[in-house]
């Protein structure tokens, strides 16, 4: 095999991570309330910002780039939960009972506004995020092939993964998010506070988007206001792609896309990289709105 | 004339998953006949209408539609509303209307099944564009004073009392011109004088439109004054099938609705 | 009342919070230095305050009381002042005679509001009659307006001779998307579009050879008038009297097919797919000519816009351009002729003539989407179906 296969190998599985971490916070909502929360991926480009600006606090006074790490990946995760939280309160939470749409042109619009408050509070221009990975060193023969900072991303969001899935099984929170994306009134009669769990499952997909957004930004070492929406995109294909609603179905999805992105670029073309992935996510809402893992059901009437 | 059938039915079942919801169904309606489908709370009834109408796609079986020519036509497989055009018309147990459009603009949008005029006639208004339109408003309010919604003609449909949806319901699906029409529980939710309104609603239609009438219906009373023929479904297969006498006094049809708060013998 | 503030100054409290590492700090990494912005963070603490007092006081009476009296206002079909011959005579002057009295400045910004008129009406029969939630309307106007661009440059083509082209290509790329997404769900349906749409935008930015990529295509030659030459002046009156034709066709086009078998049968969509089917309608069919009339107007305003800016560029059909195509919809009210002009007169044309709002334009378009759907989901002016009269039947 040669290197440069290998090289994209790594490069797609690190696209692939954060697209699943992104994506978890898709799948998760939809799974709970059915709604395709477009604002997700500005959430993941707020906490790129929030992480940005406290790592440049920590770094002016002069704090080690591994405790700068932590911090700025505790306070986004802290923050972008707060956001998720808030934006699910105000913008989603009375319009539980509207018709279809309405949610989801108020999430469009929750997403314009947000992009538009980080421009006006912060800058439409490209901002330097720090190299916080810093001199990570890994062994020579690896070096031709993987970066450091790939290798992170990788472990990281595979990790993230597991503990989530671990979670949603084994924890009560978990038996009542699954109560709920099953069947939401039934849930309800049993007890399962469904506001509660609502806002919870938000809360856990921002930060994990938060997680991606530190760790992206990280390695890319540059953010802007615009990061989110791509990614956010391509991150609702992956979680289509595995299967919206099923967590296992969004790392599948992402790890796919990733790693099609990955060899689609390195092989063909990078001019067209964003066309590949909405061309997927076309293809497969069209052939197999499913997905990989996703269930299939049968209008009721 | 009475021994072709508007609808014959074949043998036709339709799973969910691990549910056999219709195993095998066959029923035959003829022309001018009321003919009921009974049976206890998830027997299969709606579903069996919804595969009739081509919203769900059985898994086996056939299902035919005579033809005013008296050929018979397959029509499993075919869409909605194709089997509509083919003189089939249903209206649903859980209303659904167009509830933000007028109450005589529910029944226009049943007319237009039977209109020919395309978008562009429309555009340029040419006049057998307004012809037909002015048409459609005539027939469209013919119906509406058929079923005494003349009144509310104008008000949106959502805004209508419970049993007048109902009505609503069945004038839309006559302006479609259908030889059968399927009525899913047209009584549901009516105090006893709109039953009894109901009741005649339906005698008048067949003379009126010389068509065939399927029913579900768990009123008892009703079906028994009103059907020539009764069909009774449990757990996704016909279980007996005569007139309102002979089921009544059917053992089987007995059993299955034992523990069902439906009262048979009334 | 006093708990009402309170709440209302707990809940600014926690927004301020939210709010304080990107409203007040502002870190420059290179220079290693720290701003301090705190006349932003109470700015919006203020905001914050009065707004949580409005949206607490509006909630809690929504469907009872909430814009009552615009209610009526609003009501605008029914309304004797606006049906008034005289009134409909003296409003077509002055906007008839607009383009004489005012400097050419305003013009050229009337005639940008009727292209989003036009937009609107068109993403209106897609969006508002049919329920079809398209976010990729801009692709659209793309299409018509690099149709007339490449058409020009290639060819040699004139801003007439492009037109019917634009819009044909147009159509056909609505009905081109429409076959494949026929299937899908609401939602769905909406990433779908959205994905067309960057599709198309990608396309247009990275074939070069073809479309010159970001850096567009200049030059594109006015609207002729049977060979006479016309100064910028003139021309731009030209324009905007070609717009208010344009207009006045999409209005009389979107009404009549409102009120034909088209149009019942794409309203009956929107209200419930399996009962239009049951009721003989054809699903495919009633999608397709919505998605395919609704982007010939775009295709048509698509040309008029690349002509009167003599250019086109791929950044003029972003996402964020379907976006406020899409909020003059939900904010005017969906399917209301009446709502898309009044929305586009507050959207289009408030925010040209108050400029120290320009940079929060977007802000406002977010938060508009999100009040209107919380509060108002049927828009501004509630879209009522034309009364019949029976008088004459009986
Ligand atoms: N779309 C569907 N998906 C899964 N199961 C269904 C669906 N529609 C009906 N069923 C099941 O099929 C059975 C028959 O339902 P139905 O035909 O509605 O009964 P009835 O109308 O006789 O009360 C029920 O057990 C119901 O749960
Ligand atoms: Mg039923």
């Amino acid at each position: 095999m040669d290197l440069y296969f290998l090289e994209l190998f790594f490069s797609g599985l690190t696209r692939g991570g954060i697209y699943t971490l992104i994506a978890l916070g898709y799948t998760m909502v939809y799974g709970i309330i059915g709604l395709i929360n477009f604002a997700h991926g500005e959430i993941y480009m707020i906490a790129a910002f929030i992480g940005l600006t406290f790592a440049g606090i920590f770094s002016i006074l002069q704090f080690s780039l591994i405790s700068i790490l932590l911090i700025a990946v505790f306070f986004a995760m802290l923050f972008s939960a707060a956001y998720g939280y808030t934006i699910e309160k105000t913008a989603y939470k009375p319009l539980r009972q509207a018709s279809r749409l309405a949610p989801l042109i108020s999430a469009i619009g929750m997403s314009i506004f947000l992009r538009e408050y980080v421009i006006l509070a912060q800058t439409p221009d490209f901002l330097a995020f720090p190299m916080l990975f810093g001199d990570l060193e890994l062994p020579e023969f690896m070096m031709d092939f993987i970066q450091p900072t790939e290798t992170i991303i990788i472990l990281v969001s595979f990790f993230l993964v597991g503990i989530l899935l671990l979670f949603i099984k084994h924890t009560k929170t978990g038996k009542a998010m699954r109560a709920i994306s099953q069947d939401r009134e039934m849930a309800m009669l049993l007890g399962v506070n469904s506001d509660k769990i609502i806002s919870f499952t938000f809360m856990v997909g921002s930060l994990l988007a938060a997680f991606g957004a530190i760790l992206i930004s990280a390695h890319i070492g540059q953010i802007n206001y615009n990061i989110g929406f791509i990614i956010g995109i391509k991150a609702f294909t992956a979680a289509v792609l595995g299967g919206i609603g099923s967590i296992p179905g969004a790392a599948l999805g992402g790890l796919t896309l990733g790693l099609i992105e990955s060899f689609a670029t390195g092989y063909i073309s990078s001019d067209y990289e964003d066309v590949f992935a909405f061309g997927i996510l076309v293809l497969i809402l069209i052939f197999k709105p499913a997905g990989f893992l996703g269930k299939k059901e049968h209008k009721k009437v | 004339m009475t021994n072709h059938p508007v609808l014959s039915v074949h043998k036709i079942s339709m799973r969910f998953g691990g549910l056999n919801a219709l195993n095998k169904v066959s029923l035959q309606v003829f022309p001018r006949e009321i003919a009921a489908l009974i049976g206890p709370n998830g027997a299969g009834k709606t579903t069996f209408f919804n595969c009739v109408t081509g919203i769900y796609k059985p898994s086996g079986g056939y299902i035919e539609l005579n033809g005013p020519d008296l050929r018979p036509k397959r029509i499993n497989g075919l869409k909605p509303n194709l089997i509509t055009r083919s003189g089939l018309a249903r209206t649903f147990q859980n209303i659904r209307l167009f509830e933000n459009m007028s109450v005589l603009e529910n029944v226009m949008v049943g007319c237009h099944c039977r209109t020919t005029s395309n978008f562009l006639n429309a555009i340029i208004q040419t006049s057998s564009f307004k012809k037909e339109e002015q048409g459609v408003i005539e027939k469209s309010y013919e119906l509406l004073k058929l079923v005494g919604l003349q009144g509310s003609a104008n008000l949106s449909a959502k805004n209508l009392p419970y049993a007048e949806q109902r009505s609503l319901e069945i004038a839309r699906a006559l302006a479609t011109e259908p030889r059968l029409l399927l009525l899913d529980e047209p009584a549901a939710g009516m105090n006893p004088q709109e039953t009894t309104k109901l009741d005649q609603l339906i005698m008048k239609i067949r003379e009126r439109f010389n068509l065939a009438v399927l029913l579900i219906e768990h009123d008892m009373k009703l079906v028994m004054r009103i059907s020539d023929k009764v069909f009774v479904m449990a757990q996704g297969e016909k279980i007996a099938e005569g007139t309102p006498g002979e089921i009544q006094n059917n053992p089987r049809v007995i059993k299955a609705y034992l523990g069902e708060e439906v009262d048979v013998v009334s | 009342m006093k708990l009402r503030i309170i709440h209302s100054l707990i809940i600014t409290f926690w927004f301020m919070l939210l709010c304080f590492p990107l409203v007040v700090l502002k870190i420059d990494y290179l220079e290693k230095s720290i701003r301090f912005r705190w006349i932003n963070l109470f700015l919006t603490g203020l905001c914050v305050f009065f707004i949580s007092l409005l949206w607490r006081y509006f909630l809690s009476r929504r469907r009872k009381y909430f814009l009552r009296l615009p209610e009526h206002f609003f009501d605008l079909h029914q309304s004797r002042l606006i049906r008034s011959k005289p009134f409909l005579f003296i409003f077509s002057l002055v906007f008839l005679s607009l383009p004489l009295i005012l400097p050419n400045y305003h013009t050229s910004i009337l005639i940008t509001a009727m292209i989003y008129v036009v937009l609107g009406l068109g993403l209106n029969i897609v969006v508002g009659l049919a329920g079809l939630l398209d976010l990729g309307y801009a692709a659209f106007f793309a299409i018509g307006g690099y149709s007339f661009a490449l058409l020009n440059h290639y060819f040699g083509f004139g801003f007439w001779a492009s037109l019917p082209i634009a819009a044909s290509l147009a159509c056909l790329g609505g009905v081109l998307l429409g076959i494949p997404v026929l299937r899908l769900r609401g939602d769905y349906l909406a990433i779908v579009t959205l994905g067309f749409g960057e599709i198309i935008r990608l396309i247009l930015e990275n074939w070069e050879a073809f479309t010159k990529g970001p850096s567009g295509i200049p030059d594109l030659p006015k609207p002729g008038l049977f060979g006479i030459q016309l100064d910028f002046y003139s021309s731009t009156i030209y324009l905007y009297y070609l717009l208010i034709l344009c207009m006045l066709a999409a209005i009389l086009v979107t009404k009549r097919l409102s009120y034909s078998k088209t149009g019942r049968a794409w309203v009956a969509l929107r209200e419930d797919e399996i009962a239009a089917q049951s009721m003989g309608i054809d699903t495919t069919k009633t999608k397709l000519t919505a998605f395919g009339i609704g982007a010939f107007w775009a295709g048509i305003v698509g040309a008029f816009f690349a002509s009167k800016n003599s250019f086109v560029d791929p950044s003029s059909f972003t996402f964020h351009e379907s976006a406020i195509i899409l909020s003059i919809v939900v904010l005017g009210g969906m399917g209301s002729i009446l709502g898309v002009i009044l929305a586009t007169m507050i959207l289009v044309l408030l925010p040209e003539y108050l400029r120290f709002l320009e940079s929060y334009r977007m802000l406002i378009f977010g938060a508009i989407m999100v009040i209107m759907m919380v509060f108002r989901p049927e828009g501004l002016v509630k879209s009522v179906r034309q009364q019949y009269d029976f008088k004459n039947l009986k």
